[in-house]
């Protein structure tokens, strides 16, 4: 990060808009932050000068609220509910449709839609990180999933390093911010007179190349990196850095997760905006004249009923189960599937559960007394 | 108008009211369109809102909105399922017994003389009950009203020949998939979504305000731990028990969380 090469420029702060405009011009649709409902969203912008400015989201457990950043800088506010997520697995899609044709013969066929090249501005390292989990899910040998592949290999991602991360934030601690290290075509670093900007891909090289750039300076580069150093020391809350495979597998029936599950409501909220869920369920919708159908996928959850439905019983049947569900496959079953844990530290789940549940405060209480390996 | 109906070999379909708003009737005439290519693969026999009348003729699908409120409506609800092969009620008031179902417990005669001026015309049972509280229901479609996608993808199913999905998941989900921001977490204001049944799309937060419950309880609802948030944001035991009884106060679960709360505070 930061050294010195052809692919590291300085972008004056009154420049940003070229950067914004050169990707339109390539064609790209380009989403960047805006505020609805009292939250940041990734929507689309109408010009490349749309990007909002002195915007910082104030986060707790069960509690987001955007304020006024002082120093007016365009990307002081730390996340919005939504990582990339949305944008790459759909939260309703059709996959394929069948129609009976005159013979009564039933048709299948596949529902490829277009999709648009789409530029994002302002993904955090840990939306990378679980886009990088995403990707190993939705993109593995044998398995690729064709609707997902064809957004992920349209996207422009645009990073930037956090400066103000917020109270809910603990990717330090899981490895994964907040400084961005990989899967970017560009990063940011926001400093008082503009951004420090680095290429990691040939696609962002020559986006970079294109805006004619003066080099950044070492002193530019060194506050940026200092910038990064300090967003990561003030990260209160955190995960234990080891995995938790066994200390969570080895306490199933510990009385915490009753205890959770009395405050717990099974809304579902901390698997719709945790960046690496990835569970589904297949509906179908029957067109009304009886000749058609179409295969629907729509975002699931492991609070829900349906996903722990078998044929004549429910696995789990019980906001206890569900929770536990939830939080061992996370942080310990993961390990076996993807070689890592699920959780990348973007605090998502705390700030956005509706009583406030803190992953990181649950870890801790289930797993006081363990001896590290 | 009255034209005879001549039975064509596709199922027969009534649309019953009992005690009711009419408002779930209206969910099936609005579907517009929809409607024609409906009647085209059925025969709506009865549907007093949009035409036909043959109340007491025998149907393959009664569809039956309202609760049972008055003496007449037990008798005509026993009638509806005899003649019946599926019987499906719509809507709060045939699902819970609906916003009439506030002067359950709290019914006074004395009330009835002071509001009519002929309260002699008045018939009503003490408690405004649900369908199934009388006759078998073989499904029940929740909301206030039910929404117009909700009754098409029931009749489809039907038509199929498969069982009606029955979706109890909460409106979270659906508030989710729609990529709204949580009105609790961002305005700090009571929802009853994490409590309630999806199939509206989540229309209220897609306003930015509070659901009020009108799908009715959700599957495995923490009323507690919900009435609890409630408290912590500043609503007072009298608000809180006001959220679970609204539109669907008769459905048990919440009314057990109303009562847990009044019980709790010597009400």
């Amino acid at each position: 990060m930061f050294s010195r090469s052809d692919h590291t420029g300085f972008l004056p702060l009154d420049q940003l808009h070229r950067l914004v405009a050169r990707l339109m011009q390539l064609g790209y649709q380009c989403l960047g932050p805006a505020v609805e409902n009292g939250a940041i969203v990734m929507r689309e912008l109408d010009a490349p000068d749309g990007l909002p400015r002195g915007l910082q989201a104030e986060q707790a457990a069960g509690r987001y609220g955007l304020t006024q950043d002082p120093q007016h800088r365009y990307f002081a506010w730390a996340n919005g509910p939504q990582a990339i997520k949305p944008q790459t697995f759909a939260s309703k899609e059709s996959l394929w449709r069948v129609e009976r044709d005159e013979t009564g013969m039933l048709q299948f066929e596949a529902v490829v839609s277009d999709v648009p090249a789409q530029a994002i501005i302002g993904v955090r390292a840990c939306d990378l990180a679980a886009l990088a989990l995403q990707d190993a899910h939705f993109l593995r040998d044998g398995r690729r999933d064709p609707h997902y592949a064809r957004r992920r290999e349209q996207l422009f991602l645009v990073a930037v390093q956090c400066a103000v991360p917020a109270a809910t934030c603990f990717c330090a601690s899981t490895g994964d911010g907040p400084i961005p290290t990989m899967g970017y075509d560009l990063t940011l670093s926001e400093l008082t007179e503009g951004f420090v900007i680095e290429a990691g891909s040939d696609k962002g090289a020559s986006v970079l190349d294109a805006l004619h750039l003066s080099a950044a300076t070492q002193q530019q580069i060194d506050d940026a990196r200092q910038q990064g150093q300090a967003a990561a020391a003030v990260q209160t809350r955190s995960l234990p850095a080891h995995n938790l495979r066994d200390a969570l597998m080895n306490r199933l029936e510990h009385p915490r997760w009753d205890e959770v599950a009395s405050r717990c409501l099974a809304c579902g909220n901390c698997t719709a905006v945790c960046p690496t869920c990835f569970c589904h369920a297949e509906v179908d919708a029957p067109a009304l004249d009886g000749h058609s159908s179409q295969h629907e996928r729509i975002w699931d959850s492991c609070f829900g009923e349906s996903h722990g439905h078998l044929h004549g019983f429910n696995v789990r049947p019980d906001i206890r189960s569900r929770y536990r569900q939830w939080l061992t496959h996370k942080l310990a079953t993961w390990h076996d599937q993807f070689g890592r844990s699920g959780c990348v530290g973007c605090g998502r789940c705390i700030a956005w559960c509706p009583v406030g549940i803190d992953l990181t405060e649950e870890v801790a209480a289930l797993t006081a007394g363990e001896v590290k390996p | 108008m009255n034209a005879p109906i001549e039975h064509s070999g596709k199922p027969r379909v009534a649309v019953h009211k009992f005690s009711s708003c009419d408002g779930c009737q209206l969910a099936f005439l609005n579907l517009g369109e929809d409607l024609l290519t409906l009647a085209g693969r059925v025969d709506l026999v009865h549907f007093a809102e949009a035409g036909p009348l043959d109340p007491v003729t025998d149907v393959d699908v009664a569809f039956v909105e309202g609760s049972v409120s008055t003496p007449e409506d037990l008798e005509r609800i026993r009638h509806v399922r005899a003649h019946s092969r599926l019987l499906i009620a719509i809507g709060a008031c045939a699902t819970s017994g609906g916003i009439q179902g506030l002067r359950n417990g709290v019914f006074d005669a004395q009330w009835v003389t002071q509001i009519y001026s002929h309260p002699e015309a008045i018939a009503s049972l003490e408690r405004s009950t649900p369908i199934a509280s009388h006759v078998k229901v073989d499904f029940e479609l929740w909301g206030c009203p039910v929404s117009g996608p909700q009754m098409l993808a029931v009749v489809n199913s039907l038509l199929l020949g498969v069982a009606p999905r029955d979706n109890a998941d909460k409106v979270c989900t659906e508030c989710k998939r729609q990529g709204y921001p949580c009105v609790m977490v961002t305005r700090g204001i009571a929802c009853m979504g994490p409590v309630t049944r999806a199939g509206c799309g989540a229309l209220c937060p897609s306003l930015g305000r509070d659901c009020y419950g009108c799908y009715g309880p959700a599957e495995n609802a923490n009323t507690g731990a919900l009435a609890a948030q409630f408290a912590r944001q500043g609503l007072s035991p009298q608000a809180v028990v006001q959220r679970f009884q609204s539109i669907n106060s008769q459905a048990p679960v919440f009314l057990a969380a109303a009562d847990k709360i009044r019980i709790q505070n010597h009400d």
